[in-house]
């Protein structure tokens, strides 16, 4: 086998992270959606300092309150953003919603990628029989359409437990829904690049080591396809959060009392054309802030990591 | 008159952080039919100066000045409509990989007869008559059944034929191969070199020959350059320049091929690497890993100076000139 | 009689060619018949290696060499045939059986820009065969023996920290060199170690490479298509062509008297420096793809010299005077 001597020798050779870095950083669309994203996750961390009310507080709901217009428009300067139909101040139940998006759009996507990549990695590295069963299972599942298993899922979960037992569990079942249903994007991203590496002499050379499969498998060839994983991980966090908005939307997903982004808008969509509009309005422009940055990190990422990685 | 002359011919790297320089001050002439060979370890910038003649370098670099005559033409004042018209029909150029020329979904006959039909008027039948002839030439087996045949369907040694033959179909006066046969075994290595040599000969066609191997060059070239980090750094003929090298690189290029030792003794090696772009040492390029360098070596770059056929650009050459020029004068008083 | 180091015996190989189970199905004649294509990658290699020598693999591209050491080194397993270290079977083992040969059989790659992990450092590289083979090594022993290692294949132990890719081609293959030495071997397959390096660096390494042998009275199984290199290094030769050996002998009298008429072709195509050599031999056609396997000498459809009995019959090695042995009919037969 013989190869391209100039493929193999570059004039600038360097620190390709280091390069990555300052490329990032001479891109300000780039930068901006960072540090959106930052101050997202800075403000659900720190949403019970912020929130100007304890969503706990049964005092919190006062219909009183119910359907006042942001501050610029009431001049009722207790609530910034107004209230919704409950009388909750709508800024202390959008930081928590927000907060809430979060943790399902980040966990779902740690189930997704912790399945993914381990389902990836085997198929790829031991090739044959297993590597076919593998990825017809992930044929199998990306030809359901996720909404329409989590729907299912969730309708039969609800009308088995009943409402109660559902609306304590919200959030684990709508993690486990939506990180169980899109593996298969991982699977198959993380199986290309690990079919790609194995070709690559240092794999010979571990397995000539007599390094176990595994730890080939994990410490070798894993490393070597992190930059895919990171690309399809910020994308798919975006859409495990519209998943979860959707199905909120819908009734299936968090319930009224704890009220992530889509589920106040849902709720807010009852009163959009009563005059209320900011109930709905103002967590939708938060939802799509959030979702429009999430997909500008993963456009950058995906252009400069990896240019032929499978766009969703 | 020369037919092609390169003079002071400087090509830059631009990237973000600073300017690279990849050819400094290169200057050599091809005459007609004369076949020269370029001589450098990777990264010498050897590439960079084949792809420079046609002003093909491509982004990031660019020709940042010197000048390129053919003949009565200068290449670096053109636009790209009548360089397409040298490329195309003065000066040829042979990559390492065929692939690079041929388009993998047309078959080899349509490849050669569209060639033919964009310079010259004919009929697809005499085009085609014409493309048989020259697979023939190039010693092809059964033209007419390779004419119908895709790329992939040939062996690497048969690709680089196809592509000999493409480039004869217009009769250049120049053909630049760029390590023609490196990714070739060495029985059809040996069969392109003398096809290629044969070629050349017969059509009085000149040759510029990119090869880092100098076994092939000596089979093949009539005048050698040997390229060190972006500089010739020797020009000469290749007999001379094999046989009594002056640079210590070339010297130390030609000692470290295993022949030059007997079997089982350790091999003549050149410290060090090749720098790269980016940490050029200062003055001399080579005094890092030179065993005669010297502090003049570190600050100044020697300028070329002939010795005997040769030029080379080196002090020691140089201050051996010189002594024997004042011993001469000695012994004349 | 010493046992030899490796001993390897009618090793055949195949690979087949058609990826999936479905492409094999094919519509011929209204019936459907499955079929594999297959490539013939090695046809019945015997070998033996001896202690502190160098066995020369000379070929070209195809001609299942590569093959040969990924099957030595168990890489690929042979679909027959057996190899033996110093008379122990090691073909067919699985991984935890073949955990003490591993230790004392080691391979450098071709490819010094491929055969380091990218995302580990020279340390974590050397340090861990030496770790896992040697558990018992307390952790300032495994930093001794890296520094150690490095130094000796001249690389300074304080660019420990560094990435494969801040290394020079030449230090790359060095530091491969380094691994593979890591575990003490006594036997290294080198798969065209020198290829993708320039002649300056090449040089380096074979001297490196020797240096080593030296000290530690390895045996090697070096493969490469560069002829000017196996005249430099070898003990003995072995010519390869379609997953054969045709030619086996020392390295003088390979190089002084070449017998097959496939090496002597391959010599006379070497581009050497002095301009006064005879003609390149001209072979007819190239390197066929061994999908059938081949009845007959593996060389007759390029061979000059080929009669009704090549074709029809596989020619046996038979030893020569001078200590080689080829696989000619022609040369039992005088006719060469």
């Amino acid at each position: 086998m013989k190869y391209n001597k100039k493929d193999l020798t570059h004039p600038i050779s360097g620190d390709r992270w280091n390069h990555i870095w300052s490329g990032f950083i001479g891109d300000k669309l780039a930068v901006l959606a960072l540090l959106i994203f930052l101050f997202y996750c800075a403000i659900s961390l720190l949403a019970p300092l912020l929130a100007p009310f304890d969503i706990d507080d049964p005092a919190f709901m006062d219909l009183m309150n119910s359907e006042i217009a942001p501050s610029w428009i009431s001049h009722d300067y207790r609530f910034l953003l107004g209230t919704d139909a409950q009388g909750r101040d709508l800024l202390s139940v959008i930081l928590y919603g927000t907060r809430l998006s979060l943790t399902i759009g980040i966990c779902a996507v740690l189930i997704q990628a912790t399945l993914g990549i381990c389902i990836g990695l085997i198929a790829g590295y031991l090739g044959g029989r297993i590597d076919n069963f593998l990825m017809r299972c992930a044929d199998i599942q990306l030809s359901f359409s996720n909404m329409m298993v989590a729907i299912v899922f969730l309708a039969i979960f609800q009308s088995l437990f009943g409402i109660a037992m559902y609306q304590q569990l919200a959030m684990v079942i709508l993690i486990l829904v939506i990180g169980l249903t899109e593996w298969p994007l991982f699977a198959r991203t993380v199986r290309a690049s690990v079919l790609a590496e194995k070709q690559q002499e240092y794999v010979d050379a571990a397995r000539v080591m007599g390094i176990s499969s595994k730890r080939i498998m994990f410490r070798h060839i894993l490393p070597n396809t992190l930059s895919p994983i990171l690309v399809i991980f910020t994308v798919q966090i975006a859409n495990a959060i519209v998943a979860e908005a959707a199905l909120s939307f819908l009734g299936l997903g968090m319930p009224s009392t704890e009220p992530s982004l889509g589920s106040l808008i849902a709720e807010g969509m009852a009163y959009m054309f009563a005059g209320s509009w900011w109930i709905c309005v103002i967590p939708s422009v938060t939802l799509i802030i959030l979702i429009l940055a999430m997909n500008l990190l993963g456009d950058w990422l995906r252009d400069h990591l990896n240019p032929k990685v499978y766009k969703d | 008159m020369n037919l092609l002359s390169v003079t002071n011919l400087h090509v830059n790297f631009h990237t973000k952080a600073q300017e690279l320089a990849a050819l400094i001050d290169v200057s050599f002439t091809l005459n007609r039919g004369e076949r020269i060979a370029i001589v450098g370890e990777s990264g010498a910038g050897k590439s960079v100066l084949g792809f420079s003649i046609v002003n093909l370098i491509g982004k990031p670099g660019y020709i940042h000045s010197g000048s390129i005559r053919l003949e009565n033409d200068e290449l670096t004042k053109m636009n790209l409509r009548q360089l397409q018209e040298v490329r195309g029909k003065r000066i040829a150029m042979i990559f390492q990989d065929p692939m690079m020329t041929l388009n993998p979904v047309i078959t080899i006959g349509a490849q050669l007869v569209e060639t033919i039909r964009s310079h010259t008027k004919i009929s697809y039948k005499d085009a085609r008559n014409i493309a048989i002839e020259k697979l023939n030439h190039v010693q092809i087996a059964s033209p007419e059944r390779r004419f119908d045949q895709y790329p992939h369907e040939l062996s690497g040694g048969m690709r680089q034929r196809v592509i000999i033959a493409a480039v004869l179909l217009l009769n250049p006066d120049i053909i630049i191969a760029d390590e023609p046969t490196t990714a070739l075994d060495v029985t059809i290595q040996a069969e392109i070199l003398q096809l290629l040599l044969a070629i050349c000969r017969d059509n009085g066609v000149a040759l510029v020959l990119i090869s880092h191997d100098l076994g092939v060059v000596s089979k093949v070239a009539e005048r050698t350059l040997v390229m060190y980090a972006g500089r010739i750094v020797e020009e000469g003929p290749t007999l001379e320049i094999i046989n009594d090298p002056q640079h210590p690189y070339t010297q130390g290029l030609l000692n470290a091929l295993p022949q030059m030792t007997l079997p089982g003794q350790r091999l003549n090696q050149i410290q060090g690497s090749m720098p790269s772009l980016i940490e050029r040492p200062s003055g001399c390029a080579f005094h890092p890993r030179c065993p005669y360098a010297k502090e003049k070596c570190k600050k100044e770059q020697p300028s070329f100076i002939h010795s005997g056929v040769s030029s080379v650009a080196c002090f020691l050459v140089e201050d051996m000139i010189n002594e024997f020029a004042n011993q001469d004068q000695e012994v004349s008083k | 009689m010493t046992i030899p180091l490796i001993q390897i015996n009618g090793l055949e190989k195949t690979f087949t060619t058609h990826e999936g189970w479905l492409g094999q199905w094919h519509f011929h004649q209204g019936k459907l018949t499955r079929r594999k294509d297959s490539v013939h990658a090695l046809n019945g290699i015997n070998l033996t290696i001896n202690k502190g020598e160098t066995l020369c693999i000379v070929g070209e591209t195809g001609c299942g060499k590569s093959t040969l050491a990924r099957t030595i080194m168990g890489l690929t397993s042979p679909d027959s045939g057996e190899i033996r270290y110093l008379d122990q079977r090691i073909d067919h083992l699985n991984n935890q059986q073949r955990m003490p040969f591993r230790r004392r059989m080691q391979m450098v790659f071709q490819n010094p820009y491929a055969s380091l992990n990218p995302r580990m450092t020279v340390y974590q590289t050397l340090s861990e065969p030496i770790s896992f083979h040697n558990p018992k090594l307390s952790q300032s022993q495994i930093d001794e023996k890296v520094e150690v290692l490095l130094e000796s294949v001249g690389i300074s132990a304080s660019s420990s920290d560094h990435y494969p890719h801040e290394f020079s081609g030449g230090q790359r293959q060095r530091i491969s060199l380094a691994r593979a030495l890591s575990v003490d071997p006594d036997f290294i397959v080198a798969d065209e170690p020198l290829s993708a390096l320039d002649v300056s660096v090449q040089a380096q390494v074979l001297n490196l490479m020797m240096d080593k042998q030296e000290e530690r009275n390895l045996s090697y199984l070096f493969i490469t298509h560069d002829l000017a290199v196996v005249e430099h290094f070898a003990t003995r030769v072995a010519v390869m062509y379609l997953g054969r050996i045709c030619e086996l002998a020392p390295r003088s009298a390979l190089f002084n008297h070449p017998k097959h008429p496939y090496t002597r072709a391959l010599l006379s195509a070497i581009p050497r420096l002095d301009s006064n050599t005879t003609q390149a031999i001209r072979l007819i056609g190239e390197v066929p793809t061994p999908i059938e396997k081949p009845i007959g000498c593996v060389f007759q459809a390029r061979c000059p010299y080929a009669n009704q009995r090549c074709y029809d019959q596989s020619p046996e090695m038979i030893t020569q005077s001078d200590e080689s042995s080829v696989a000619c009919h022609a040369i039992e037969e005088g006719r060469l």
